[in-house]
């Protein structure tokens, strides 16, 4: 009786644990220089310890870099003059499948791959404005030129 | 027509020097390049364009690519990199840090030495600042699949406790079971094997 108890109760604080952190995907873990994320039309300053959210745009000025972890263990950083979109990400924590699109429409991307690339070859992509890069695991980093306006 | 084509025609009318240079800063293109991780080992990435594609698959293998062009392939030195991506790494985050319990038997206890490894948990986790732990929990494959995952979720709570027990903060844990999925030691199903029974906490 008493184990059914607890694994109910169990199951119940998973549940809600689970419906409050749904939309968060990683955090933020360094931040320096100017660092914002737009999120649903709205800009806001992105310091460490900040949780990112699927179809996040992470902006960096030209004194910013962020670095940030995701709920794969996969890591991410971007120097200077960067726009990143997190445009798609799912991680199932039990069987580790899903799928992670990164969009990186300027500036520079350094990225360590996690549990979703490890499982499935095909589940992380980064996608420049020239390329789609399919990654199969490790260590990678990715430069976009702005155009000549700068965007 | 395009931003680019119209300033190269404006350009016409300064020095032709000047014009080439004007046109080539519009060009964007793009850099990969993979690099071998702490073991040396290098992992694949595959660059696709509408006008090629190119796999990058050995130590500072590099490929740029352009609008309309297939991707050229070239060696970077691990110093270009560094100088290329230098901000991009100071910025990146510390790797996860990670630790193995397990518990008396079959019972609800820690042993004694991953009792001390719930210290270490919150000493890591303080020094990182912002940071988050991740408990998974893991079993042998005696046992149905369905009941070796909420075997090991259950598994995955009771260190959760623990944790929350020496004054981390819920919000900071998250918890998973695995089932038989991760093996440390393989094994043939229905084969008990109690080093596989164990819960990796993880802080990152």
């Amino acid at each position: 009786m008493n184990r059914m108890l607890t694994t109910t109760f169990a199951l119940l604080t998973i549940a809600v644990t689970a419906a409050t952190a749904a939309e968060d995907i990683g955090q933020i873990k360094k931040s320096t220089g100017s660092v914002l994320i737009e999120r649903a039309g709205k800009a806001m300053p992105a310091p460490a310890g900040m949780r990112v959210q699927v179809a996040d745009t992470i902006v960096t000025g030209a004194d910013g870099s962020v670095g940030i972890t995701l709920s794969d263990n996969s890591l991410l950083s971007a120097g200077p003059n960067s726009r990143l979109d997190l445009t798609r990400y799912a991680f199932d924590t039990t069987t580790h499948q899903g799928n992670f699109d990164a969009n990186l429409r300027k500036g520079t991307l350094s990225m360590v791959s996690g549990k979703l690339a490890k499982q499935s070859p095909d589940a992380v992509r980064v996608i420049t404005p020239s390329s789609v890069l399919a990654v199969r695991g490790t260590e990678f980093f990715v430069k976009v030129d702005a155009d000549a306006d700068g965007k | 027509m395009p931003m680019e084509n119209r300033r190269c025609r404006a350009a016409g009318a300064i020095a032709a020097a000047l014009a080439l240079a004007a046109c080539a800063a519009t060009r964007r293109e793009t850099l990969v390049v993979v690099v071998p991780e702490n073991g040396g080992k290098v992992g694949t990435v595959a660059v696709s364009t509408p006008a090629g594609e190119a796999v990058l698959d050995s130590p500072y293998a590099a490929a740029t690519s352009g609008p309309g062009a297939a991707p050229q392939k070239q060696t970077l030195s691990d110093a270009e990199v560094k100088s290329t991506f230098a901000a991009a790494l100071s910025a990146r985050p510390e790797r996860p840090l990670s630790f193995t319990l397990y518990f008396l038997g079959d019972s609800d206890e820690l042993t004694p030495a991953s009792r001390q490894h719930l210290q270490e948990v919150l000493v890591e986790l303080r020094r990182r600042g912002a940071a988050e732990v991740t408990v998974v929990g893991h079993t042998d494959r005696l046992g149905a699949i369905d009941y070796n995952d909420r075997l090991s979720l259950q598994r995955a709570r009771r260190v959760v406790a623990e944790l929350v027990g020496i004054g981390i903060p819920e919000t900071s844990i998250a918890a998973a079971g695995r089932g038989e999925r991760e093996p440390l030691i393989v094994t043939e199903d229905e084969v008990a094997e109690p080093r596989n029974r164990r819960v990796e906490v993880s802080v990152r």
